[in-house]
Order: structure tokens, then C-alpha cells, then sequence
């Protein structure tokens, strides 16, 4: 009995629950440790890796090497890259369909939308979209694939069914970034350039809301919005907003903005402690990432990583 | 020349008749009179054939791309030119019928072909003559190419966050060089520099061979200084005075550190996509026309499909007023209404690396940061640029 208490402590120290962040310009994922909020690893990955996602039960880490013009499967245990997927020319990113099995990647420079089989490791089929796709998302129930373009400045909606767009939207200048709520009922993506995040109701495509920022010392061309994530309860979303240096917290029942939290220089995504209690920024320009604690929305502290962290992604003690 | 042109027609064109029949069509002329060639001591530089032609041909296909979701399409004719013949010029723009003319000429042949111009707007992607945003300017004449004064702002800018208070001017003898040479005296005076000694280039020696002998002579005469900026816009003897002064000292302005619109040492605010865009298809690197004529298109592009293809008059409306074109310099960018100048960052870069983007930090604006770079609205004095009907 003794012997398994030590066992279990042991094995709890080691796999705490973990922030996993891609370094752009080092070519390496770094691991954060929630508890101590600190580096305990550094993998090397392919070139000028940007987005990653874990498998449903995180024991595989997807990466895009958009420069190596690969996704790489990781083994999340070891930190080896057991193979990569074929994915299209320079994939940014990417969203996992919650059957586990189809990842729908954005090809930045080939404006089309690739769908690979992570099993087979097939291209199912690739979309056309517009110019530089990069924001991805799938629907809760997996019937819709999300796909903004940043240069033709739209939404695509891809039915998953068919995997053909049945709808397009206009949204602001430079869209980045897609995000469901967890109902499915609604979309967010956000627009760089135009300074804006959009709101979607999902049944129709029709608008709900527009959300704008604006920060007291910051000049308003500053603030370009990118990632958005929504909390446990979907009652706050939380906007990366790029060289502005700051994440907007916005209250969701009415859309209005209740604060800034101050992060570090140029802010790309945000991803969630697993107990949700915790929120970790990527900041590519100071090279590091912030921990805020979300019972305050206080910043605790920023922790040094790679080279242009990018994304960003959680891994729960398994 | 000529047939290279004839064949990027060509492959517009067909391209333009795959596209479904019921879709709009946006057609947009695109006039280019040849440069006077220029004989400079290096050929390590030659001009781009496909200078502005291949912009225009990747801002039409990432149009178009999205015209596929919207159901229109771009349709481009190129028109060129030899040196000097506006005639031709001329004609080609009384055939055209539509509402957007893109010019790649001089200022000089712009302001001819433009003695009797109608509700059409053009839009500038060559010429930095600041005169042609002031008095000068011409009725829906945009410019999507930076001024000499914008450049030239940039470059002083950087000179007084780096505390070069103490500069040296040569200036080359061509025309465009004295420009150049102009809006950096009055650039410098507005940021409070001394140009404390300002010389012509008056070697005519071969600097291929003899640079080692000459540029020490001539620059141990300067005494000391901060900086020495070159006005040499075809960079014809600035790039053999680098490492070759007295005084180890920067030099600016032609070679070195140089002031543009556009650099491919741009590649934040994802210009790696663009730059890799454009080099995919025209196979070399971007250059600064190459810019103008893509942000040209793509702003008449984003105009239209905001305003829901309405006509002329209301696309000129909104592009001086609401537009936010996303041009890969990590800034909204939009139009001066008071002469229709691009605002724009410009980039401080070298031939490796991009130093710095200004505006600089620091440097401020009442309006718009970018407003610090070139001619504002109180000095411009232009009159005609507003006019309408």
C-alpha cells in the first residue's frame, strides 16, 4: 500500500497537467509544466512550426510544419515524431474533427483546405478557398468545417458531409482565427487588420454581434485581434490581440468588453489549464509565454520558451 | 519585351473566359511607357522585365480567387509602351471604357495623359514626385508607389532615433537623384538634422576599378560626421562607396540602408506569404512597383466587394473614406483625402534584413502615425485631386 502511494505521487509529479507551445523560429514544441510553471522540455519539430492539436485521448501531438510542408505526428509520451501525415504546401493550422480521425488544414500559400485521414494517412479530399487560409474550426457535431481566408477575407462554412462550401461570409480585413462555442450554436472569428471579432449565429450564418477593442495608449491600428478561446461555461471569451500586447476579455452575454489583461509583445493564442483555472498566451515577439490566473484575470508570470512561440495547447495528466 | 506582355494578356485572358459567363467582369487597364534606359557603372541589378506587370498578374488571380466565391472577376489589360511614346498611351486609354487605369510611367507623362481625364480613377504605381501629391495632383489620380517625401521622412526618422544629428549629403546628377536629394533637405530641416556639408557626385572615373583610390580622397575631405546619405536613385555609384569611406561611417539612402515601399527582407505581419506568392510566379523577388500595382488592385478590389459594386464615385468614396486594405505591413492601410497618397509604412531595409518599419516609435500624429511620413494635408495644396464630375 505504501509502495503505490509513493508509486502514484511519483507518477503525479511527473505527468502534471501541461501547456505544450510551437516556436516558430526555433523549430521546437516546449512543454510547461501548470504546476510549477516551468520548461521541463524542449522537442525539435519540423520547420517553422505554427499549429498544434492533441489527439481525443492526448497521446498524439499534431504539428504543422508549415515550412517543412508537413503535419508531424508526435508521440506525446516520448516526444518523438513517429511520422508525418501528407498535408498540402505550408500548412498554418488546423482543427481535429471529434471523430478523432479527419484534420481539416489550412495550405496557406495554395488557398485550399486539405482534409487527411490521421489513420490512413490519406488527403481525402482538399477544398478550394480563398487567398491564404488560415482559421480552422470543426462544429461540436462535426457536421461543419470552418475555413477563413485572409486575403479574400471570408468565412467558409464546408459542409463535413459532402465537403463542399454551402455558405460564404464577409467578415473584416485579415480573419484569423475560428472558434465554436460548445454548444455549436455560435461562431467567433476574429479579423486582424479590420480590428474586429465577429460573432455567427450558426443555424443561418446571419451576424449577432461585432465586437470592437479599444485600449487607452494604444493606438487603434495596434490592435489586431487573432486568437479567441472560449472558457468552461462559454460565459467569456478571451481575444489575443496581437501587437496591442493585451488579451480583451468579453462578456458573452452581451458582447461588451470588461477588461485588458497586459501579456507580452505581440500575442498570437491562448489555450486553458485543463481545470480551466488558468490561461497561457503565446507572445511571439518577447519569445515567452504568460500564466494568467483566471480567478482574477491577473497575470502571474511569464515564462521564457523558443523562438516566436505560436500556438498553443493543453495536456491533462493522463 | 513586348511579347512577354502579349503573352500575360494572352493568359489573362483565356483564363477570364473559363470563368462563368453570368459573372461580373471588373476590367482594369493597366498603362506602362517604358523607362529611358539608364547607364549605370554595375549591371549586377538589372531591372525586372516583368517590373509592376507581375504584380498586377498576382493581385488579379488572388482577386479572383475570391471572385469565384462572389461571382465576379478581373479582367486585366497590360498596354506598354517604348520610352517617350505617350501618343500610343494615349490612345490605348480612349479605347478603354472602364473605371480603373493603373499608370506605370513618369510623373510627367501621367500629368499629359491626364489632360482630359473623366470619372475614371487612376492610380499612380510608379512615380514619387512629390509635386504630383501637391500642386501638381490630378483629378482621381491615387498613389499606391510612396513619395520621395515619404521615403525620405523614413530614412530621417531612423537617422534621429539612431542620433546621426550630423549628416553629409551626395547627390548624383541625375534628376531623380536631385528629387531625392530635395525631400531629404526638407526632411531633415522638419526633424531638425544639419546637413552640415552637401555635395555633388562629380566623378566620372570608373568606380568598378577605382573606387579604393577615389572614395577615401573625396570622403577624408568631409571631416567628421554621423552618417553619409546618398541620393542615387538607380544606385549607379553609391554601392562603391560603402566600406571604402575615411571614416568608418554608415552610408544610406541608395545603397546600405535604403527607404522603400516595399523590401523582401519584408516578412512580418505575414508578408513571407505574399513574398512567397509572388516569387512562385514571377520568379524572382517582389520589388517596390511590384507592390504598388498589387496594393493597387487589391484596394480597388476590397472597394468593390465592401460597397457591393456600386459605381465609381461611391468606390472612390470609400476608398478615402472607411477602407482598411490589409497589406502585409502590420497596419490597416488607407488613402490621404486630400491627394489620394497611400498611407503607408515604409520599409528601412538593407539587402539581408529589414531594420526597422517606419513610422518610428516615438514619431506622432495627430491624425494617423502614418500621417509623419510625406506631405500633409496643410502643405499640399492640392486642388485638383478632389474635384469631381
Amino acid at each position: 500500500m505504501k509502495l503505490l502511494l509513493v508509486g502514484l505521487l511519483l507518477s503525479g509529479s511527473v505527468f502534471a497537467d501541461e501547456i505544450w507551445v510551437s516556436n516558430e523560429k526555433s523549430d521546437t514544441v516546449s512543454v510547461i509544466d501548470i504546476d510549477t510553471l516551468e520548461v521541463t522540455r524542449e522537442y525539435d519539430v519540423g520547420e517553422r512550426p505554427r499549429g498544434i492539436t492533441f489527439s481525443r485521448d492526448y497521446r498524439y501531438l499534431y504539428i504543422c510544419a508549415s515550412d517543412s510542408d508537413a503535419v508531424q505526428v508526435m508521440d506525446a509520451n516520448t516526444g518523438e515524431i513517429l511520422h508525418d501525415l501528407p498535408s498540402g504546401e505550408d500548412p498554418e493550422q488546423f482543427a481535429l474533427h471529434p471523430d478523432d480521425r479527419l484534420l481539416y488544414i489550412a495550405n496557406e500559400d495554395d488557398a485550399v483546405t486539405t482534409v487527411v485521414d490521421t489513420e490512413t494517412r490519406q488527403v481525402v479530399t482538399q477544398i478550394n478557398v480563398g487567398v491564404e487560409p488560415e482559421g480552422m474550426a470543426v462544429s461540436p457535431d462535426g457536421k461543419v468545417a470552418i475555413t477563413t481566408s485572409e486575403t479574400t477575407n471570408m468565412v467558409h462554412w464546408i459542409d463535413t458531409a459532402t465537403q463542399k462550401i454551402f455558405a460564404n461570409s464577409l467578415v473584416d480585413s485579415r480573419p484569423r482565427h475560428a472558434e465554436y462555442s460548445k454548444d455549436g450554436s455560435k461562431l467567433w472569428t476574429s479579423s486582424e487588420i479590420g480590428g474586429s471579432v465577429t460573432v455567427f449565429d450558426t443555424s443561418d450564418q446571419s451576424e449577432i454581434a461585432k465586437i470592437e477593442f479599444e485600449i487607452q495608449g494604444v493606438h487603434p491600428d495596434k490592435v489586431q485581434p487573432v486568437g479567441v478561446e472560449l472558457n468552461e461555461d462559454d460565459s467569456r471569451a478571451f481575444v489575443a490581440l496581437g501587437p496591442a500586447n493585451h488579451i480583451a476579455v468579453v462578456d458573452t452575454s452581451d458582447y461588451s468588453v470588461l477588461e485588458y489583461i497586459l501579456v507580452g509583445k505581440r500575442v498570437w493564442h491562448m489555450a486553458f489549464s485543463p481545470d480551466w483555472s488558468k490561461l497561457f498566451s503565446t507572445n511571439g515577439v518577447s519569445g515567452d509565454v504568460t500564466a494568467i490566473d483566471l480567478s482574477n484575470n491577473e497575470p502571474i508570470k511569464s515564462i521564457k520558451v523558443g523562438r516566436f512561440p505560436w500556438g498553443a495547447a493543453a495536456r491533462p495528466t493522463p | 519585351m513586348k511579347s512577354i506582355f502579349a503573352a500575360v494578356l494572352l493568359s489573362i485572358l483565356v483564363s477570364s473566359t473559363v470563368v462563368r459567363a453570368d459573372g461580373r467582369v471588373v476590367d482594369v487597364l493597366y498603362v506602362q511607357i517604358e523607362r529611358p534606359s539608364v547607364a549605370t557603372l554595375s549591371n549586377l541589378d538589372p531591372e525586372p522585365e516583368s517590373l509592376g506587370t507581375a504584380g498586377a498578374m498576382l493581385a488579379v488571380a488572388d482577386n479572383n480567387t475570391t471572385g469565384q466565391f462572389l461571382n465576379y472577376e478581373f479582367a486585366l489589360q497590360v498596354e506598354s509602351f517604348e520610352a517617350g511614346d505617350i501618343l500610343g498611351a494615349k490612345a490605348a486609354l480612349a479605347a478603354y471604357s472602364g473605371d480603373y487605369v493603373l499608370l506605370d510611367m513618369s510623373a510627367q507623362e501621367q500629368i499629359s495623359l491626364l489632360e482630359e481625364a473623366d470619372r475614371t480613377l487612376f492610380f499612380n504605381v510608379r512615380a514619387y514626385e512629390d509635386e504630383l501629391r501637391a500642386e501638381q495632383c490630378q483629378k482621381n489620380l491615387f498613389h499606391t508607389i510612396p513619395s520621395y517625401g515619404m521615403r525620405a521622412d523614413a530614412l530621417m526618422q531612423y537617422a534621429l532615433k539612431k542620433r546621426w544629428e550630423d549628416l553629409v549629403l551626395v547627390t548624383g546628377s541625375k534628376a531623380e537623384d536631385k528629387l531625392f536629394a530635395e525631400a531629404v533637405r526638407r526632411s531633415a530641416k522638419k526633424l531638425g538634422l544639419d546637413i552640415n556639408q552637401d555635395l555633388p557626385w562629380v566623378f566620372d572615373a570608373d568606380m568598378r576599378r577605382h573606387a579604393g583610390a577615389e572614395v577615401p580622397l573625396f570622403t577624408q575631405k568631409l571631416g567628421d560626421y554621423d552618417v553619409m546619405v546618398i541620393a542615387d536613385e538607380n544606385n549607379d555609384f553609391a554601392r562603391y562607396v560603402r566600406y571604402n569611406t575615411w571614416l568608418p561611417r554608415p552610408v544610406v539612402g541608395a545603397d546600405g540602408l535604403r527607404s522603400l515601399g516595399w523590401a523582401r527582407s519584408v516578412e512580418q505581419w505575414g508578408a513571407a506569404q505574399l513574398q512567397s506568392r509572388f516569387s512562385e510566379l514571377a520568379g524572382r523577388t517582389m520589388h517596390e512597383v511590384d507592390y504598388a500595382v498589387w496594393v493597387a488592385l487589391r484596394s480597388i478590389d476590397e472597394a468593390l466587394v465592401r460597397t457591393k459594386f456600386a459605381d465609381v464615385d461611391a468606390v472612390k468614396a470609400y476608398l478615402l473614406d472607411g477602407i482598411e486594405v490589409a497589406g502585409f505591413k502590420g497596419r490597416p492601410l488607407s488613402f490621404r483625402q486630400w491627394n489620394g497618397q497611400l498611407r503607408q509604412p515604409i520599409a528601412l531595409a538593407h539587402n539581408s534584413a529589414l531594420v526597422a518599419m517606419a513610422p518610428l516609435e516615438g514619431f506622432l500624429h495627430a491624425r494617423n502615425e502614418l500621417d509623419s511620413l510625406g506631405i500633409d494635408e496643410p502643405q499640399a495644396r492640392c486642388v485638383l485631386f478632389g474635384e469631381n464630375k
